[in-house]
């Protein structure tokens, strides 16, 4: 176990930042930002990353809460996945007015 | 020309012009970037507002003013804006305590406006009050924050308000145009909004355990153009010079 990083003073925490571009789909990571409080880091996300009008939706997740995978366990996260074509769904031929899937 | 209407107009636009030209001087310096976007953001919202006013001002007036004419050729005894927005933007705290007292002053009046008579106006209204309405929300959680902080976030947010609060009576002040406006539905009367500011301010300075000076004195000069505070001409200098060094010099 590491210990987690010393927090430096006054120094406000990571929020990562999520928005949803258009009703439908999925909300994707976008970056992220510093904030006091999850208000606040709404509000700061609304004004650093939707001012183009990128979206109708935003999350914020501090980011110490996250749980990530470790790149060093690659090889048994994700290479066994690699030989088995059969889990696609590319022999199924999807129409394409059906839209994002 | 309607003559009122015209005031009126221009007392919009500058009031937007010039607290956006003092917002803007924040590109850059504020404390953390997250604070630097949002002041641009409000900064070019607010120039939107006024770029929107001041051209109608020019089509009532009918003399071929553009917005920009009103913006960067007319000297300070010429402008409408409210003391409150031309001062210097001070420390941070400073800055958002006059952008809260403004902005709850603000979202009252866009708010009587969508229903004005002339539909010009309600557009206008219309428009602003949906960026208004995050400028109130945005300055009013930073004032509870900033109020309800540290002893020295609480200490400075006082002095601020003692500071700015006979500023915003003026915002309020209602002159026989006004009254001219608000019989033909035009526009409400300043002095009716105060009410609703009072209830916002009260609420808000409350829940960030600033106490409102007790006075009722109010500076004035700006709206009426008959005295503007010796802040207004240096910004303007900064503001105006390009056209001035380079009349006519367009990108």
């Amino acid at each position: 176990m590491s210990k987690p990083p010393p927090t430096a003073r006054n120094e406000w925490p990571l929020w990562e930042v999520f928005i949803r571009g258009q009703h439908g789909m999925s909300h994707r990571h976008v970056g992220s930002l510093h904030a006091p409080d999850a208000e606040m880091a709404i509000k700061n996300a609304r004004d650093v990353y939707t001012r183009r009008n990128e979206g109708v939706s935003i999350w914020v997740v501090e980011a110490t809460k996250i749980t990530a995978s470790s790149p060093s366990e690659k090889g048994p996260m994700y290479e066994p996945a690699l030989s088995k074509v059969y889990r696609h769904p590319t022999f199924f031929d999807i129409p394409e007015d059906v839209g994002a899937m | 020309m309607h003559a009122p209407l015209f005031e009126f107009l221009l007392r919009q636009g500058d009031n937007t012009l010039i607290l956006s030209h003092r917002v803007s001087e924040w590109c850059g310096h504020a404390p953390v970037l997250e604070e630097d976007i949002a002041l641009a953001n409000i900064a070019l919202d607010l120039l939107g507002q006024a770029q929107m006013w001041l051209g109608l001002a020019g089509e009532v007036e009918g003399a071929g003013r553009s917005a920009d004419d009103f913006a960067m050729l007319r000297d300070v005894w010429d402008f409408r804006n409210a003391i409150l927005v031309e001062r210097p933007n001070g420390h941070f705290g400073q800055t958002m305590m006059r952008q809260f007292l403004f902005d709850a002053y603000h979202v009252e009046l866009l708010t009587d406006l969508t229903k004005s008579s002339d539909a010009r106006i309600a557009a206008i209204a219309a428009k602003s009050l949906k960026e208004v309405e995050y400028h109130v929300e945005r300055s009013a959680t930073t004032i509870v924050a900033l109020g309800d902080g540290t002893q020295e976030s609480h200490a400075r947010m006082q002095a601020a308000l003692d500071d700015q609060w006979t500023f915003a009576g003026e915002l309020f002040e209602t002159d026989a145009g006004d009254t001219a406006l608000n019989e033909k539905c035009i526009a409400p009367l300043p002095s009716s909004l105060r009410d609703r500011f009072d209830a916002r301010a009260k609420k808000v300075l409350g829940e960030a355990t600033l106490a409102i000076p007790d006075t009722s004195f109010a500076h004035s000069g700006g709206r009426s153009g008959k005295q503007h505070s010796e802040h207004l001409g240096h910004l303007l200098t900064q503001m105006q010079w390009l056209q001035r060094a380079y009349p006519g010099a367009t990108w």
